[in-house]
């Protein structure tokens, strides 16, 4: 057993200065800080990120994993630009880049479209990482592009037996069994194949239709999503979306979820009706994003373990 | 038949694949935020020592394998088999060279060493970290050289060959480091 905290000194520096410089850089672009609950009666419907559950009074309640369903809410209500620096749980890892428990900084920006975005988040990572990447240097590939650079496949075109024969040829040893959908296979192969491979600061969009978890459908190309994530040398640090603000799609893609964790046997979870009030109410056209600052700051130090950037990493 | 969920993977544990056990060196846990959990770890066959990488979809269950590690006193080579005893249970098992391998050049009689069981039988010695060897044959010494120079090839008495001090001579009793093979001090020097 062990005492001490497991960040440095140093890292308890870094992690006050950029909570400064991170509000400084909202505060000069007129978005406002917000606080949400933690502890909610719902929670996210996702069949692949669990929630931890706490009670209250005998209810069941659910440690967020997002702030997303009450900032939209905040957006319907009229807010404006919102953005919150939150700890968030997930009941997944440990692992050297997961942590139970974490910390999402997630903000909205009506108006903007995914590209003005990205520019933005480009912009908060110049600000916290020092002289880097300038416009000119952020690489911005579609999910397709990437998928046909490392592996001659097309995520949109071709199938489940295509991604795998090549992974056979290319004598990549996977666990894909003819159970698992198209989107665990197109998972493995960026997760353990092309992920290790990726260099720098990369921005990936365009995802396919079936990824699209809260982003909007491309109206003029329905295989695809209008949703971007962003890799720093092979570490998934950020994603984010045109949110979609259509009530009824939204009803449907909650509904499709528990359709899936019932498949799974994974409990269903109750749906947001105060969230779906309020894009009924109407939420403006929005862009939003969420970042983990922590990985970011693991790969800002050059640290091995997200531990050590926590303050006090993850006790079994 | 016991099982393992990938959540319960940690370095150390046993597992079977494709027939074989295999021992868990390291664990990673990969997942996409949005997409299917993973695990990629890295195991070692603990028959053939050969490391693989492997990945696993989280929530897999993987067979357990039945492998423990005792400490057992090394008694004697047959010719064929080399028996060793349980201190506590006087219980007897005989390795065969597979298991052995390399270990032989470090097995001397009554020293215990720790067998690995896979369904009881042994797949795999490791002697005790720091052996007491006898030198069966080495040129002959260099009488004052204590302090430093150069290194000269030495048989112990169990036929491994380790480069020693000039110094050293037939009948000296060695301190033998058994996971790099290196000469360590004379016995009687300690």
């Amino acid at each position: 057993m062990n005492w001490r905290p497991d960040a440095s000194i140093a890292m308890l520096r870094m992690r006050a200065v950029w909570l400064k410089q991170i509000r400084a850089f909202f505060d000069a672009r007129g978005v406002l800080e917000v606080g949400t609950p933690i502890l909610a009666p719902t929670t996210v419907t996702d069949p692949h990120i669990e929630s931890l559950k706490s009670r209250f009074r005998h209810r069941d309640y659910y440690l967020q994993t997002s702030p997303e369903f009450y900032m939209k809410r905040l957006l319907a209500a009229g807010s404006g630009p919102i953005y919150q620096i939150s700890r968030v749980f997930r009941d997944d890892g440990p692992g050297r880049l997961h942590n139970p428990e974490f910390t999402l900084l997630e903000w909205y920006r009506p108006g903007f479209d995914q590209f003005q975005l990205i520019q933005e988040v480009s912009g908060l990572l110049a600000q916290l990482c020092g002289p880097g990447p300038t416009a000119q240097d952020i690489e911005i590939v579609s999910y397709q592009d990437l998928f046909v650079k490392y592996t001659g496949i097309d995520p949109l075109e071709e199938d489940k037996a295509a991604l795998l024969s090549w992974c056979n040829a290319a004598g990549h040893e996977h666990p894909i069994d003819e159970k698992d959908s198209w989107h665990t296979a197109l998972d493995w192969v960026l997760s353990m194949v092309i992920q290790p491979q990726m260099k720098g600061l990369c921005f990936i969009k365009d995802y396919p239709a079936g990824q699209a978890a809260l982003a909007k459908m491309n109206p003029e190309d329905p295989r695809i999503a209008r949703r971007f994530e962003l890799y720093v040398d092979g570490i998934e640090i950020a994603n984010g979306f045109e949110e979609l603000t259509d009530a009824e799609e939204q009803r449907q893609r909650f509904e499709k979820d528990n359709e899936l964790r019932r498949l799974y046997g994974q409990e269903p979870i109750p749906i947001d009706e105060q969230f779906l009030m309020a894009l009924e109410h109407g939420v403006p056209e929005t862009s939003g994003v969420a970042l983990g600052l922590d990985r970011l700051l693991l790969w800002k130090s050059g640290v091995h373990s997200i531990r050590e950037t926590m303050v006090f990493g993850w006790q079994e | 038949m016991a099982f393992y969920s990938t959540n319960e993977f940690k370095s150390g544990l046993k597992i079977m694949l494709d027939g074989d056990p295999y021992n868990i060196i390291e664990n990673e846990f990969v997942k996409p935020g949005k997409g299917q959990a993973f695990n990629r770890v890295k195991v070692r066959n603990l028959k053939t020592g050969r490391v693989i990488d492997k990945t696993f979809k989280s929530g897999e269950k993987v067979e357990a394998a039945d492998v423990m590690d005792t400490n057992m006193q090394y008694l004697y080579h047959d010719g064929e088999y080399w028996h060793f005893m349980d201190e506590t249970t006087y219980e007897q098992v005989q390795a065969d060279e597979m298991a052995v391998g390399d270990q032989t050049q470090w097995l001397k009689e009554q020293d215990v060493c720790k067998v690995i069981l896979w369904n009881g039988s042994p797949i795999g010695i490791e002697p005790p970290n720091f052996v007491h060897l006898t030198v069966a044959e080495t040129e002959p010494g260099v009488r004052g050289d204590t302090a430093q120079g150069g290194v000269k090839p030495a048989t112990l008495e169990t036929g491994a060959m380790v480069r020693v001090p000039l110094f050293i001579e037939i009948g000296d009793v060695l301190k033998i480091d058994t996971r790099t093979g290196e000469y360590v001090s004379r016995a009687k020097d300690e």
